[in-house]
């Protein structure tokens, strides 16, 4: 029996005079607030703490983590987000003293071990990429977009080149105009052919002197590869443009194909989606650049370089690139997602991380093998990593949306699916099953949707049943939310 | 107003021309879209307007789409009854849902965008 009484928020729970600890009697004289702090400087009374003992805090915490949904505890198949299974592993060498204790303001020389492994992550980051160049400090993916073009503004400044337009087509993540935007460029939506690719045609009629840089995902967000990569990269060079390569998919060509490979000039990873940071609700990310040499003087600093000491060894060092738009992130980034990601390319090695990508793609083809006669999916019959089906069918004649599947997914214990992304495909499903999960969890799932398809619409539209809330009112919490306790409002 | 004497865009939405005044609005296939709106952000009097340029944003809890100009002009009036009641956008989006009235630059403007068969045969390929 679930336990409703903890999960009330915290400040319901408080009883005055509660405490979780007693501290001792002050051994030294007590002076009265006001001989220590200036008049205006002293609140007119407490601050409205909540009052629990320790048993109330851990039974809060416990349960409210216990009504989660996570890659802990199920079935994630959230598309494009790659909700992969993050070994324990590197929990416990992230936190090795030699590690996890370090003070980022300690000499250079202190520090040389994890120094090392940055350096190491950062050559391997470049390997990948077929980019050489790469700065760790980006926080998450779309810091690490802003980053990139941030660097092709500064390199075409030097150039003495005014370019203004960023073209993306229109499956793009968000993120990818929001961060041209914010450079400074002017964002141009290309549409996507009937088969969800780049529309060649449209691509030539809009690039000109004026064009600065085109955005992709590849594969992109409907699980295809844009096989004409490589015509568009050479379009892009002919008019002295570059090619950005999201690498929001990369968990579908690791080892297979390289971004630098297909004419990309830059690219981000996100370490935390592609190499086992645990990640969701928030963050932590990691959004490393890999960018081509010509662009290496331009990234932000510091990056990691390796010399030679004075008694032979090897010595890493931080530098700032000549010409660095300057830093982005205080020290060398998010360590913590950057060294889940260096143990993770370290245990499976060059052989094993093109396995990765094998098996979610062959995971992915799986899945959509075994849903495709009740969920269709619009963009064909093969897929990479991640594949969007459509409930548009089964929208029109029974009254089910792909909200509707999603919600009810939560009663057999899967967490759904991503619903409504991309835009270009109607009541859109995207499922992405990721490398970690067996066949019998595949199977199960492609079941638990058979079984919802046939259930009662109107059953349906009131999923989920067996969660603490069923639905949440998403339009008052988009129009008026409540983004803080207050004692006022109470 | 009467479906049959609008002029509309591939963009979705509806001019309807009296004198030297168009009124534009959404139109019900793309009100049919628009589930559980959460913002509309509308184009400010006296703002002039070039063909195509995007000048308001219709919002839901799925996705944010912008509004474009169909023809050039200065906006003259909005429909500030949209901002406290969503409900007249998605049920009546040719009549009490209609979004600004501009004054027209160029009428000929109104030459270059499709008839309401024109437009039915649009969305007709949208759909698929």
């Amino acid at each position: 029996m679930r336990n409703q009484q903890a999960t009330k928020l915290i400040f319901d729970l408080s009883q005055p005079g509660r405490r979780g600890t007693q501290f001792p009697e002050s051994d030294v004289p007590v002076k009265p607030l006001a001989d220590l702090l200036p008049a205006d400087q002293l609140a007119d009374q407490p601050p409205p703490l909540p009052e629990v003992t320790e048993a109330d805090v851990v039974r809060h915490f416990v349960n409210l983590s216990q009504l989660n949904m996570s890659v802990d505890t199920h079935f994630y198949p959230l598309g494009s987000c790659t909700m992969k299974y993050n070994p324990k592993r590197h929990e416990r060498w992230a936190k090795l003293p030699g590690i996890g204790d370090l003070h980022p303001y300690l000499d250079e020389s202190r520090i040389q071990g994890m120094l090392a492994i940055l350096y190491e992550m950062q050559e391997m980051l470049g390997e990948i990429a077929g980019l050489p160049a790469v700065s760790l400090q980006p926080a998450a993916g779309a810091q690490g977009e802003l980053t990139a073009l941030l660097t092709a503004a500064a390199y075409f400044q030097d150039k003495g080149e005014d370019r203004k337009k960023v073209l993306f087509p229109a499956s793009a993540h968000g993120t990818n105009p929001a961060s041209a935007a914010i450079a400074g460029f002017e964002c141009v939506q290309l549409n996507s052919t009937v088969d969800g690719l780049v529309d060649m045609e449209e691509l030539k009629a809009n690039i000109d002197e004026n064009t600065a840089v085109f955005m992709i995902t590849n594969p992109n967000t409907v699980g295809l590869f844009e096989k004409e990569i490589a015509e568009i990269s050479r379009l892009m060079h002919e008019a002295g443009g570059l090619v950005y390569i999201d690498g929001a998919n990369m968990n579908a060509i690791l080892g297979i194909t390289r971004p630098g490979d297909f004419g990309g000039d830059m690219m981000h990873y996100n370490v935390h989606k592609t190499f086992t940071g645990p990640h969701g609700g928030g963050g932590p990310g990691s959004g490393p650049i890999a960018v081509r040499d010509f662009l290496e003087p331009y990234l932000p600093g510091p990056v990691l370089t390796k010399l030679e000491g004075d008694d032979g060894e090897p010595f890493y060092s931080l530098r700032d690139p000549e010409k660095s738009i300057g830093r982005v992130r205080s020290f060398f980034g998010n360590v913590g997602i950057l060294l889940r990601g260096y143990f993770y390319l370290r245990t499976l090695g060059p052989d094993g991380v093109r396995e990765i990508s094998e098996i979610a793609v062959l995971n992915a083809n799986y899945l959509l093998a075994k849903l495709k006669d009740i969920l269709p999916v619009p963009n064909g019959d093969r897929c990479m990593h991640e594949f969007v089906a459509s409930a548009k069918i089964l929208q029109k004649e029974k009254g089910i949306s792909a909200m509707d599947v999603g919600k009810r997914l939560l009663d057999f214990g899967f967490h759904a699916p991503t619903v409504y992304f991309p835009l270009v495909v109607a009541e859109a499903l995207m499922i992405e099953p990721t490398e970690t999960e067996s066949r019998a969890t595949l199977d199960a799932f492609a079941d638990a949707i058979r079984q919802i398809v046939d259930e009662e619409p109107e059953f349906l539209h009131q999923a989920p049943h067996s969660t603490m809330h069923s639905r949440p009112d998403d339009v008052a919490a988009a129009r008026k939310p409540v983004l803080k306790w207050s004692a006022q409002a109470q | 107003m009467d479906p049959a004497e609008l002029k509309y865009t591939k963009t979705h939405e509806w001019v309807s021309l009296d004198g030297d005044v168009a009124t534009i609005g959404i139109t019900d296939f793309a009100a049919g879209q628009l589930t559980d709106l959460s913002y509309i952000e509308l184009p400010d009097v006296g703002r002039t307007l070039s063909v195509g340029e995007d000048c308001g944003v219709i919002e839901t809890v799925k996705a944010a789409s912008d509004l474009y100009a169909p023809i050039a002009g200065e906006v003259v009036e909005v429909n500030g009854a949209l901002e406290d009641d969503f409900d007249l956008l998605t049920n009546e989006p040719l009549g009490d849902g209609w979004i600004m009235k501009l004054k027209v630059a160029n009428a000929t403007d109104v030459d270059a965008l499709l008839d309401h068969a024109a437009y039915l045969a649009h969305c007709e390929t949208e759909e698929h």
